[in-house]
């Protein structure tokens, strides 16, 4: 007994968008974001390295997180990203509570003069998943406060729908575990948090190489956030083109619309006209 | 008092702000927060630092 296509087909819709060839811009809470990628800084092991990665990822927005300063090392990534031209986007990597979660990101906004922020509260250690109880709580608070959220979730359209209700500017739903390279989990996920999402959904965490780029993107993701990913490849640079290439790819194979899958053959040559040399009595 | 995590023992009446000129090579995308509440950067030099105060003074470091 065949399994039914479509049930085994659930997690790629066909095409959703109408054919266009000119791509439309990504808004962000009404800004314009440049590139649909967006780089982390974090993993790199050389200052070098992660320049020349930010330029070849062609990025316009980069996390970075807040620490406590080292006074032997002067603090020259805000100065880097601000001579490349890129956007710091705070995170509030490491918090588990809602409350240190909100008092990084106004250290943030104190430091940078941003209001953007990727919110992150962990809630379990070993696997780095989102403490969505926590993370909504400290959504609502900092949205109050003037704010950008950009929250970082896991793969579930009710939480996400949540975080869009609590006046978060994007959802980025994580593919699997952060730096775990395991790449998109449950794609049938990310497509529905897609279709439901009012705001840009940006693929969070998980991406092991170019080719879960390129997937997201084909599930109608806005935009993919890659740090250990690129920043732990063996040639950073390369890979951050290469990423930049699979967001292109995937965004404007989406935009074409893809076929239906298929259970068997369909031919490409027509059979109409076909030579006949031994024609059966 | 701390700094950073760090027991500090500084001369009485120092402010924020020369707490962060003695950390820090610019102030340039630095924030304190003092006994877990952001002190604006309007505010250092009228800041000073009393006793038992937990200060920490925080930057950009590489991160996803």
């Amino acid at each position: 007994m065949a399994v039914p296509w479509e049930a085994m087909d659930a997690s790629i819709p066909g095409p959703a968008l109408p054919s266009t060839t000119a791509d439309t811009d990504l808004f962000i809470a009404g800004q314009v974001v440049g590139s649909r990628l967006i780089l982390g800084t974090g993993g790199m092991t050389s200052p070098q390295s992660l320049r020349e990665a930010l330029v070849e990822s062609g990025t316009s927005m980069a996390t970075v997180a807040m620490r406590r300063v080292d006074p032997t090392t002067p603090h020259s990534l805000v100065d880097l990203l601000g001579e490349l031209g890129i956007q710091v986007l705070p995170n509030t990597a490491g918090c588990f509570t809602a409350s240190d979660a909100i008092l990084t990101a106004k250290l943030a906004r104190e430091a940078f003069s941003t209001d953007w922020v990727k919110l992150e509260v962990i809630g379990d250690e070993a696997t780095l998943l989102p403490d969505t109880v926590e993370l909504v709580a400290a959504a609502e608070e900092l949205v109050d406060d003037g704010f950008v959220v950009l929250p970082y979730c896991g793969d579930d359209p009710v939480a996400a729908r949540r975080l869009e209700q609590a006046g978060c500017a994007a959802v980025m739903p994580l593919g699997s575990p952060i730096g775990s390279g395991l790449g998109i989990r449950n794609p049938h996920n990310i497509a529905l948090i897609v279709e439901q999402a009012t705001v840009p959904v940006v693929l969070d965490a998980g991406v092991g190489t170019a080719s879960d780029v390129c997937v997201a993107m084909e599930l109608g993701c806005d935009a993919v956030l890659v740090a250990s990913a690129v920043t732990r490849a063996h040639q950073p640079p390369l890979m951050a083109r290469a990423m930049r290439e699979a967001v292109s790819a995937g965004r404007a194979a989406r935009n074409a619309g893809r076929i239906t899958r298929r259970f068997h053959a369909q031919a490409s040559s027509s059979f109409e006209g076909m030579a006949d040399p031994w024609p059966q009595a | 008092m701390t700094v950073n995590g760090a027991p500090w023992t500084g001369l009485a009446g120092t402010t924020v702000g020369d707490l962060v000129a003695e950390w820090c090579t610019s102030s340039r995308g630095i924030a304190v927060a003092r006994n877990g509440d952001v002190v604006p950067k309007s505010s250092w030099d009228a800041t000073r630092i009393t006793s038992g105060d937990r200060i920490e003074i925080v930057t950009a470091a590489a991160g996803g």
